[in-house]
């Protein structure tokens, strides 16, 4: 099945390729101007252009492009001038370091709230879960990560200053996963583990508040569908306790739904994130991807699109064999 | 699989994964002291930390300027605002130790005992090598040493070990201030030819990463986008030794955290506040802030004069009297820009740029000078700006629209993305549009040259063509090359007259620098560049 399911993939990859390819030929942009400086000459923008490989015919372009790729050069960024492998490498784990633990934020709020929403239909905790969640997902980001600033930081003074993924007089520990709260535990270092972890707090939690709407309100409709259902008639007919009726029986079954938002959710969070990394100065991939499109600068936006489109494809897969994992029918059919 | 088996399975080899590698490499987070540390936050960072390199921005011009020394640089002096600001006509030796000018070259002895940072002496063959590079590698270096006519390789010869000459192309009052801006930078060639290669023969490759200078300070880690650690160079004999030990400088992205981290005492010094943020600052009064003129700098209304309807002087004339000075100094800079507009009738014209233009907001005469023009029911235009500006110029922009909407003029407005802009205006097909320009080298016709000479450079967004006009500018030149006073002092009245008379392009304000810092960090300087010095600055 695995084998199967990437085979498919390979289709859809080259088409990203493409796609990317061509769009980022067509951004109105002309980086040669960009990249002469501000007091450049067109000699000297045609000078830039001829050094940048934009002078020949675009087809020759896309087949640098492919060879390139072909021997895992992503190229390299002209705005941050380091090649792009490198960036997405140093960049994908900050983002992800922070997406997930805004999605575990997420998870511990919602999915409870869910839970408890459908078992108690039209009472107080289900209009306070309609309320936050219509909330979360109301008020923009860059909004939720600046009011936590300003009261967490500024007023209150209990967050550490919101300077990226460690204070200025830390540094990183050794690369392992890319992750500072895995690595700084690697290392055994348990003042940067809490540093770092410090550091997380805020944006997570920003995160966590934008992304808790769908799964919150998922969890609660597949919950009432499966409290609905014969099964747990039968269940309750039977006289099994509440809690063994709610999480067993009905849980496990509306997880599915569940679990395919949280796939959608986390890869829509992981592109998406771009306005919490520039409110908290988080070196990510989102960041990275915009300013790269701000300057036409070509190569990342297609490193940036292909791994994002990798990711997806990956992620995907995951879903597909938890899937299999919580539903056994799942795993018969196929 | 199953179930049971499959999270076996991953929690098996989360274990085997995470458990061989334990015993790792300690690394104890050193706790730097903070007074040796001097912690800068700005919007944006280096994309290159070598100025030769190709398309190195703004910030990367910081880092070079710190971590390497040229031949000469310039001295400091107070302003009556206690404010220390480079001297223009006052060179300092950075790596030379004695400049001697004659009349068509300049000698150079360099000091004896400068290293580079990896311990080889600096040699006149590592003067000659650099400013060869700057000479050849093309765009903006190039570009900048042409502007001090400063061309050719054969231009710089080696005298003996710690002697170099530069001899001159032709006369030219630019080209010894030419050698004291931020391109010609000394570099170790012995280091940087090691790396280069047949693609790259001048190791721009193995510079945009690394600093290979003999400056007071040295980049120690750099991760684009969001941090450049540099540390002090204990060996530099350019000036005095630093006060500060390390720099850091983070890029904070959001203006709003740059303020909060200085109000909290984190951050030590901002570079670019938005203006409203510095007003505020300054009346809280808990840090130092200083705003500076940009020297040769200037805000500007610019109008396409081969097009109709801005080919017609009148109309020209008509727009300079409908714009809001005064609103866009209160709105849109919170009153942190010198006006370059109302001066008082009669007043004479001055030997120096920039100065004021006679035009305050008139509708009534703007009207008149309309209907005259015969446009007495207006036309529509198109207002543009450069979006990576948008803090001022979408305001700037808008009050333009409400008040030329006064006197029938109906502007569309046309936000450009920063990365066309450049292109957008290089076109000139822009008719109506706000820009900025402001020249390293602080001469009336340097300026001139750029923005209203016939030969048409980038920034004559005007596409302005006047013979008078050229042979005011090559007469400025000329004149100052010999030093022949009278004439340059009546060559530059002349073509400053006439820039106001033909009113191609309406001077608005001169901006200012806006530097916010704790009040016990000093040593700020202003430099042509306007980037920070942190030679000079100290803590506590």
């Amino acid at each position: 099945m695995i084998g199967k399911r990437l085979l498919a993939a390979i289709p859809s990859l080259i088409g990203v390729i493409i796609v990317t390819f061509l769009l980022t030929r067509a951004l109105p942009g002309d980086p040669a101007a960009y990249f002469a400086g501000p007091a450049a000459t067109k000699e000297a923008i045609e000078q830039i252009r001829i050094k940048l490989g934009l002078d020949k015919p675009l087809y020759l372009q896309f087949i640098r492009y492919v060879a390139d790729l072909g021997r895992g050069d992503l190229g390299n960024s002209l705005t941050t001038g380091q090649p792009v492998a490198e960036e997405i490498k140093t960049r994908l784990p900050a983002s992800a370091e922070l997406t997930l633990l805004g999605l575990i934020v997420s998870i511990a709020i919602a999915v409870p709230l869910g839970i408890v929403a459908a078992t108690r239909p039209s009472s107080i905790i289900d209009h306070c879960c309609r309320v936050i969640s219509t909330a979360g997902v109301s008020l923009p980001v860059f909004f939720t990560g600046l009011i936590l600033v300003y009261v967490f930081y500024y007023l209150l003074g209990w967050a550490p200053a919101p300077l990226g993924r460690l204070d200025v007089f830390f540094s990183p520990p050794p690369q392992v996963t890319g992750f500072y709260l895995l690595d700084s535990l690697i290392a055994g270092n348990g003042e940067l583990f809490l540093a770092a972890l410090k550091q997380l707090i805020l944006p997570a939690l920003t995160l966590g508040i934008f992304s808790l709407a769908p799964i919150a309100r998922m969890t609660r409709a597949s919950m009432l569908a499966a409290l609905a259902s014969d099964f747990v008639r039968t269940a309750r007919a039977s006289g099994l306790t509440p809690f063994t009726i709610v999480v067993t029986y009905a849980f496990r079954n509306a997880m599915l739904p569940v679990i395919t938002t949280l796939g959608m959710v986390f890869s829509f969070l992981l592109g998406a994130n771009v306005l919490v990394e520039k409110v908290f100065a988080w070196p990510g991939i989102g960041s990275f991807a915009v300013e790269a499109l701000i300057a036409s600068d070509f190569a990342p936006l297609q490193g940036f699109v292909l791994t994002m489109a990798v990711m997806y494809v990956a992620l995907n897969l995951l879903i597909d064999i938890l899937y299999g994992v919580i539903d056994p029918r799942v795993r018969i059919e196929s | 699989m199953k179930r049971r088996e499959f999270l076996k399975c991953v929690t098996a080899m989360a274990a085997g994964g995470v458990l061989p590698a334990a015993p790792a490499v300690w690394s104890a987070a050193k706790a730097q002291s903070r007074q040796e540390t001097l912690l800068i936050v700005s919007e944006s960072g280096p994309n290159n930390i070598d100025i030769h390199g190709v398309g190195t921005n703004v910030p990367g011009y910081e880092v070079s300027w710190n971590c390497y020394d040229r031949l000469i640089s310039h001295e400091m002096k107070t302003l009556s605002n206690g404010l220390q600001y480079y001297e223009r006509d006052k060179f300092k030796m950075e790596l030379a130790d004695d400049m001697n000018v004659g009349d068509m070259s300049a000698t150079f002895k360099l000091k004896k005992n400068a290293t580079f940072q990896d311990g080889t002496p600096v040699t006149a063959k590592d003067v000659k090598w650099s400013l060869d590079r700057a000479v050849t590698v093309g765009g903006f270096p190039t570009f900048q040493m042409g502007a001090g006519s400063l061309t050719k390789p054969e231009q710089f010869v080696v005298v003996d070990d710690h002697t170099v000459r530069v001899d001159f192309l032709r006369k030219d009052r630019l080209t010894v201030p030419d050698l004291a801006v931020v391109v010609p930078c000394v570099l170790n060639s012995e280091l940087v030819k090691k790396h280069a290669t047949d693609k790259d023969p001048w190791g721009l490759e193995y510079t945009k990463q690394n600093t290979a200078g003999s400056g007071a300070y040295r980049v120690v880690s750099w991760n684009a986008g969001s941090e450049v650690v540099l540390e002090r160079n204990d060996k530099w004999v350019g000036g005095p030794l630093p006060k500060v030990k390390r720099i850091i400088w983070r890029i904070v992205p959001s203006a709003g955290n740059r303020r909060a981290l200085l109000e909290r005492g984190d951050a030590d010094i901002s570079y670019d506040l938005p203006n409203k943020d510095f007003v505020e600052l300054k009346n809280m009064g808990k840090l130092a802030i200083v705003s500076t003129p940009y020297s040769n700098g200037i805000q500007y209304i610019g109008m396409n004069v081969k097009q109709p309807p801005f080919d017609n002087l009148k109309v020209r004339q008509a727009v300079a009297c409908a714009i809001p000075y005064q609103k866009i100094m209160d709105a849109a800079l919170f009153g942190l820009a010198k006006p370059m507009f109302g001066a008082p009738p009669g007043t004479p014209t001055e030997v120096a740029w920039p100065q004021p233009h006679g035009y305050t907001t008139d509708i009534s005469k703007a009207k008149k000078l309309l209907a005259e023009a015969g446009y007495a029911d207006g036309f529509e235009t198109t207002l543009s700006f450069d979006l990576g500006f948008a803090g001022v110029n979408e305001p700037i922009c808008v009050l333009t629209q409400e008040s030329l909407a006064q006197i029938g003029i109906r502007c569309t407005i046309n936000k450009i993305p920063g990365a066309t802009w450049r292109t957008e205006l290089n076109k000139k097909v822009l008719p109506l549009y706000t820009n900025v320009f402001s020249g390293w080298l602080d001469y009336p016709e340097y300026f001139f040259i750029w923005c209203y000479h016939g030969k048409n450079s980038i920034f004559n967004t005007m596409s302005y063509q006047s013979k008078e006009m050229d042979g005011f500018i090559d007469a400025a030149v000329a004149a100052a090359a010999v030093a022949d006073k009278p004439a340059y002092e009546k060559s530059v009245k002349a073509f400053v007259d006439l820039a106001y008379a033909d009113m191609p392009r309406i001077p608005l304000y001169q901006p200012y620098v806006n530097v916010a810092m704790q009040k016990n960090v000093s040593g700020y300087q202003y430099w042509f560049h306007r980037r920070l010095d942190y030679r000079a600055m100290a803590k506590g």
